[in-house]
Order: C-alpha cells, then sequence, then structure tokens
C-alpha cells in the first residue's frame, strides 16, 4: 500500500521529527500553551459557538462574493491614492514588487511577517535583485539567521531552543553567548532597529482587508508590523485574494477571534488599519502605499463549491496547536509555509494534488482541528473531499488516481461486504491462514505486507474463532 | 419499565469479527433494561473504512445495503461513535445528488444512535449492577467526542460501577493515533501519537481504560500488549454489564 519512503517527503521528514527530542517537547509545549489557551479563551465568550458560526457567516458571505469586494476595495484603495495590483499568479506578484523597488532605488527592505510572501518565494526573489531584506518578527528574524523556513504560521522558529538562538545570535550578531531570554530579545530589537530606520521600503502581510472603508489590517503582538508600514518611504501590502470582508463591522468579530485563536488572548498588542500612502493631515506614514492581492491558484479553489469553505481561513495556526499529528510531525514536514491542518488541505490545492497526497492522507481525521477553528471550517469534510479526488481521479482538478492496487482492495471489499455468506467465508479464510502468523500474549506480533506497518509498533488481536453473528445465529436456532 | 422499546443492533464489523463477547455484553444491558434486542444476520460494515479513505463508489455499497437492512428498525443502536458518526453524519452526504436515497438515509440516520448515548439519553438507565475493583480512566474516542458530542455519557455509566475508583486522565479527548487506513499508510506517525496515549494511561496509574470505540481500544491495546503493559483495555459494555441476570 506504500510507497518507498524515499519518495515521501512527508513520511521520512515525520521521522525525523519524532526521532528528535528537543523538537518534541517544543511541540508539545506549544500545544499545551497555544491550544488550550484558545479553547479556555473561547470560553470567555458568552456562547462562543454560535459566535463561531457567525465569523463562518461572514467569511463565506465575503468569499460568495469576491469579486465585488475586492473591486470595492481596490477602487477605495486607489481613492486614497494607493497602487493596486491583481497578481494572477506569484511570478506576477514578485515581478511587481521588484520593478516597484528598483524604480525607487530601494536596497534595503524591512518585512512584517507573512505567509503569503513565504508562498510567492519574494524574499529570495528580492535578494536575486541584490535588495536586502530583514524580517522583523522575532521568530522570523531567528528563522532568517538560520537560512531556515518557518515550522508554524505563527510560532515559525518553534523549532529552535533558546540556546540554539544564543549560538545563532553570537555568530551573526556578534554578541556574547547567552540564552537569556530578554537579553536576546534586546540583541534582536537593537539589530532591527538600525533596520528599520535604514529601510527605503516596508512589506507586510493583510490579515483581513475591509471592503466598505477600503483598508487593511494588520495584527501584530511585536509592534513590528507597524513600525514596517509606517517608517520606510513606501509600504506594500500582499494579501491572499480570499482575505477580505464586507464591512467594518465583520472585523469586530472577527478579531475578537482571532488573538484568542492564536494565542489565547482576547486582544493582540497591535492593530493597525492602513487605508493609503500618508494624508495631507497625517503626520507619519508611508509616500506610497501599494496593496499586491494574490490568486495564485486561489480562483480554482473558489470555482469549487465543495472545496471554496477552505479559503475562510484567517491563518491563526489555532488547528496545528492542536493537531495530534502536528504534535509528532511538526511543520516541515508539510513541505510549505501552511502546515498542519490547514497546510494539508491548502497545500494539495495550491501546489498539487497527486503531489502533495501525503499531506490530506496522513491525518487521523479526529476533528479537533474544527473543533478549535474560530471560523468553523469543516477541515476534516476538506481532507475526505480530496482523498475523494484522490481515490478515483478528478480531471477538473488534473488528479489521477493515486493507487490502483488500493482501489482494487476496496473493489473486492465491497463485494465482500454485499454478501453475509461471502463475507462469512473470507472470516473463516481469513482465520484460518491467521494461524501461521507469529503470536505474542494470543496477539498477533507481525502481519504480512501491505499491513506490515500496524505491527511494526504494536500487537493486532486476532479474529474470534466464532463472529458474533455466528454465535448469535447458533444461539437462536438452538432457542 | 421502557414500553417495550426494541432495538436492533448494529455490532461493528470489528466486534463482529474480534470481539464477539463484547456484543455479548451488549446485549447482556439491553436484557437488564428490559429492552429486546434484534439482531439482523445479514449485516457487516457501515462503509467508513472506504469513505474515509476517499472511495465513496465502494462506501455507497455499504450504505444502501445498511439502509435496506436497518431501515424499518425501530431505534438502531450501535457501540461505535466513529459508525454512528458514519451513518449519521456521511450518509446523508453520500446521497448528495440521489433525493430518494438521501430521503431514506435521514430516516436512518435519525434512528441511529451510540449504544452509551441510547442508555443515558433515551434509556435513563445507568447503572447495571457491575462492580470493578480497581482504578479506571477513560479515553474519549473523536468521532464519539469530536464528531457526536458524546462525553458526558460515557462517564456517567462509568459512575454506575460498584467500586470502582475513576481517574480522568490529561488529554483524555486527544486522538490515539488510529485513524483507520492512516494507520496503515502512515505506522510511524500512527505509532509516535499511540505513544504518548498510552503514556497518559501509565501515567494515570490505572488498571484499565475503558473505551466506547474499539477500534481506539484494539489500538490501544495494541501497543500495551507490544510492551508488555499489564493494563486493561475494556470496551464500556464489558466494563458495565455486570453478571447475567
Amino acid at each position: 500500500m506504500s510507497l518507498s519512503n524515499r519518495t515521501r517527503p512527508y513520511v521520512t521528514i515525520a521521522q525525523r521529527s519524532i526521532g528528535d527530542p528537543i523538537l518534541q517537547n517544543a511541540l508539545a509545549g506549544l500545544q499545551e500553551r497555544l491550544g488550550k489557551g484558545a479553547l479556555n479563551s473561547y470560553t470567555e465568550i458568552s456562547d462562543s459557538e454560535s459566535f463561531r458560526k457567525k465569523a463562518h457567516e461572514i467569511r463565506m458571505n465575503a468569499i460568495d462574493n469576491l469579486d465585488f469586494l475586492l473591486e470595492r476595495l481596490a477602487d477605495k484603495i486607489e481613492e486614497n491614492g494607493g497602487f493596486v495590483h491583481f497578481a494572477p499568479d506569484a511570478k506576477s506578484a514578485v515581478t511587481y514588487c521588484i520593478d516597484i523597488a528598483k524604480r525607487n532605488g530601494v536596497r534595503r527592505i524591512v518585512k512584517g511577517k507573512s505567509m503569503v510572501t513565504e508562498e510567492i518565494g519574494l524574499n529570495s526573489a528580492l535578494e536575486s535583485e541584490n535588495i536586502e531584506v530583514t524580517e522583523t518578527d522575532l521568530g522570523e528574524y531567528i528563522i532568517q539567521l538560520a537560512g531556515e523556513g518557518p515550522s508554524h504560521i505563527i510560532a515559525p522558529a518553534i523549532h529552535k531552543t533558546r540556546e540554539q538562538v544564543g549560538a545563532l545570535f553570537s555568530e551573526k550578531l556578534g554578541i556574547p553567548y547567552t540564552d537569556d531570554p530578554p537579553t536576546l530579545t534586546a540583541a534582536a530589537r537593537k539589530a532591527l532597529r538600525e533596520k528599520f530606520f535604514a529601510a527605503d521600503m516596508g512589506v507586510t502581510g493583510c490579515n483581513l482587508a475591509c471592503a466598505e472603508t477600503g483598508h487593511i489590517t494588520t495584527v501584530s503582538n511585536e509592534g513590528n508590523i507597524r513600525m514596517s508600514s509606517t517608517l520606510p518611504r513606501i509600504h506594500m501590502a500582499f494579501m491572499g485574494m480570499e482575505r477580505v470582508t464586507a464591512k467594518l463591522t465583520d472585523h469586530a468579530v472577527l478579531f475578537d477571534l482571532l488573538p484568542r485563536a492564536a494565542i489565547g488572548k482576547n486582544m493582540s498588542g497591535y492593530i493597525s488599519y492602513v487605508g493609503g500612502p500618508r494624508q495631507s493631515d497625517h503626520v507619519d506614514g508611508p509616500e506610497e502605499f501599494h496593496l499586491v492581492i494574490i490568486d495564485n491558484g486561489r480562483s480554482r479553489i473558489l470555482a469549487d463549491k465543495n472545496l471554496r469553505e477552505i479559503l475562510c481561513c484567517v491563518r491563526c495556526a489555532a488547528c496545528l496547536n492542536v493537531c495530534p499529528v502536528y504534535r509528532k510531525i511538526g511543520g516541515y514536514a508539510y513541505q510549505s509555509p501552511y502546515c498542519g491542518p490547514i497546510g494539508s488541505v491548502i497545500t494539495p490545492l495550491l501546489r498539487g494534488v497527486n503531489d502533495y497526497k501525503d499531506l490530506c492522507q496522513g491525518e487521523t481525521l479526529c476533528g479537533a482541528c474544527k473543533n478549535i477553528c474560530p471560523v468553523h471550517i469543516d477541515l476534516p469534510r476538506l481532507l475526505l473531499e480530496l482523498r475523494k479526488k484522490l481515490a478515483d481521479g478528478d480531471p477538473e482538478w488534473d488528479v489521477t488516481r493515486a493507487n490502483p492496487f488500493e482501489k482494487a482492495v476496496f473493489m473486492v471489499w465491497s463485494m465482500l461486504i454485499r454478501n453475509r455468506d461471502i463475507y462469512d467465508l473470507f472470516l473463516k479464510t481469513s482465520g484460518f491462514f491467521q494461524k501461521f502468523l507469529p503470536r505474542r500474549h494470543r496477539m498477533i506480533h507481525r502481519l504480512p505486507p501491505p499491513f506490515h506497518g500496524w505491527t511494526d509498533k504494536r500487537d493486532l488481536p486476532p479474529l474470534a474463532s466464532e463472529s458474533f453473528i455466528q454465535r448469535w445465529e447458533r444461539m437462536k436456532k438452538n432457542g | 419499565m421502557n414500553n417495550h422499546k426494541n432495538v436492533t443492533l448494529f455490532v461493528q464489523c470489528l466486534i463482529d469479527a474480534m470481539y464477539p463477547h463484547v456484543a455479548e455484553k451488549i446485549v447482556r444491558v439491553f436484557e437488564k433494561t428490559g429492552v429486546s434486542v434484534d439482531c439482523p444476520r445479514d449485516q457487516t460494515c457501515c462503509g467508513q473504512p472506504a469513505f474515509n479513505a476517499g472511495y465513496r463508489k465502494e462506501a455507497v455499497v455499504a450504505a444502501k445495503r445498511f439502509i435496506e437492512i436497518f431501515e424499518t428498525s425501530e431505534a438502531i443502536v450501535c457501540p461505535s461513535g466513529s459508525c454512528v458518526y458514519m451513518v449519521r453524519r456521511h450518509y446523508p452526504e453520500l446521497f448528495e445528488n440521489d433525493p430518494k436515497w438521501r430521503r431514506r438515509a435521514k430516516d436512518v440516520a435519525a434512528k441511529t444512535f451510540e449504544f452509551t448515548e441510547y442508555l443515558v439519553d433515551i434509556l435513563h438507565h445507568v447503572a447495571f449492577g457491575a462492580t470493578f475493583d480497581g482504578k479506571v480512566t477513560y479515553h474519549d474516542s473523536c468521532h464519539l467526542n469530536y464528531g457526536l458530542g458524546i462525553r458526558t455519557q460515557p462517564r456517567k455509566l462509568i459512575a454506575g460501577v460498584g467500586k470502582a475508583e475513576f481517574v480522568e486522565m490529561p488529554d483524555s479527548d486527544r486522538c490515539c493515533g488510529f485513524g483507520g487506513t492512516f494507520s496503515v499508510k502512515f505506522p510511524d506517525i500512527s505509532a509516535a501519537v499511540l505513544e504518548e496515549k498510552v503514556e497518559t494511561i501509565v501515567a494515570a496509574g490505572a488498571d484499565a481504560v475503558i473505551g466506547a470505540d474499539m477500534s481506539c481500544l484494539m489500538n490501544i491495546q495494541g501497543l500495551l500488549n507490544r510492551k508488555n503493559i499489564p493494563i486493561k483495555t475494556l470496551h464500556i459494555a464489558e466494563f458495565i454489564a455486570g453478571e447475567s441476570s
């Protein structure tokens, strides 16, 4: 049933993570703090279930009217003197950014944390144009210095210990080694201040935009996004095209839930509303404001009524913080900036369902993700939709049948379960052959391929000599 | 005492083939409540393994068969949250484009109950004269807990067992790592999730771990046995049934 692990990075990276006790500890600690924090925080809202359903409706309503809302948002921003670029793909978004940077002689960029810029590979593209890019979120800064990618959507350096950060800062920032978090944070702050003041351009993401008022909203806990968007001459914000709502009152609901879901707090440190460049009556802000609205595969999801629900996501990462699988395998196994349950759905859709099939098949469907999602996305249902495509192929998504052997197994299975006589015969035959399997304490110790994975680590109870139905029938006959 | 209710038992294929003694205990529990039990001989599987692996056409075969066998029943009771979730939640979904079957699926879904849910919420019966000498803990199976919202019912039933000392383990609602075909396709990940579940059970100091879904218990039992840990895994029916009356 399984291919060689060499062709399955999800499995090989997962195995590596499972064998890393430091990472295991970090992931358990993360879930303990953030996952439980979120669930506790929801209890402070009266009837949080209905509140989250309302949030779902707000998001679905926006998704269903996306064309109208984006047009309205763009018009408003342009009215305020901003520029809007609709990027059909990653290349268009990146090229636009490079063009604007070059035209303005930009040498140095500071960035607020943004997953969509990770998705489009913005940093490496800018660096290859000899433009210096500095991540200013502490976690992002750490992994940038280390030359690594994020392993969590909001806690990107969760895989790093403070000792590792101490050694990294000592090497890269030239400070004496320490593993004292306040000292390390102060060192990062000092280094980043210089970057902020020297930057010609600030790049940020966008947590949510508002069509009614024509602004984008960014949320941070370190204040770095606000500095990135106000200090440099130019501010360029990137947003996935789904990240818009109709009305400002929608933000009140969603920003009540977002910090609760993300960090278990009822409010974030900073919420910034940006609607364009500095106006004549503003004391600060950029001279130029650009908003890049990115499609990059989202229209295709939008067109599929069974899947568009995933576009409700506000990237709070709460699903990562409760997922039993993410807890063990960490972020890198998902091979994309989007990891955990959300990554298991969105990455195959954005990058190819067949290529990333292990992501959507490698989840237990336990439902903890759905239970915590602030916008009530039915993630298990979406995983099942993807599995359906993989099982029988789906030309609309260019998906081919992933495993013809497994298909054959289930076709045979569907014949067996159709007729109790045949089913009983199957049980009886299996019962006969299981006698040849090695046992320990009356349980089966080793199964033949393709089921051997089960008995690599655990035993399996044998089939009973007589099924309950057979026994029931026998007892009925005997009165 | 229950206006002579009749229940039809859907055994769950796993219990039928591997744990027939659990089904016998279920019958015993119903006998003690005065409810008459029927168990159609033709039943096999609800189709969940195929559905969860993505094979909808094959799952439809199982679903239609299930509906045909059980639709004349007064109430269908199944000792597995995940099978009940399949019937209640996914059957109507399977027939999205087939109004006739969808209606039949919904009718069946509306009268399909999980074992502990039926005992506590419908029959209001929580004690059956059983005793247990020792400390027990409870594992919340995912489809039962997150899918059907059944958390209190099994605990009420456990409280109805004499002498048993109940200890709530931390994260009792975290997945055991079974996930059906997932456990065979991704055995290392599945086992890593399971390892932590078993560590938690051991740390609780329980003599037995109770569950209401045999598939999770089979998974847990598999590792306990491999590690020679003498903690019993018991389906809640086994735990509460007591001696035959």
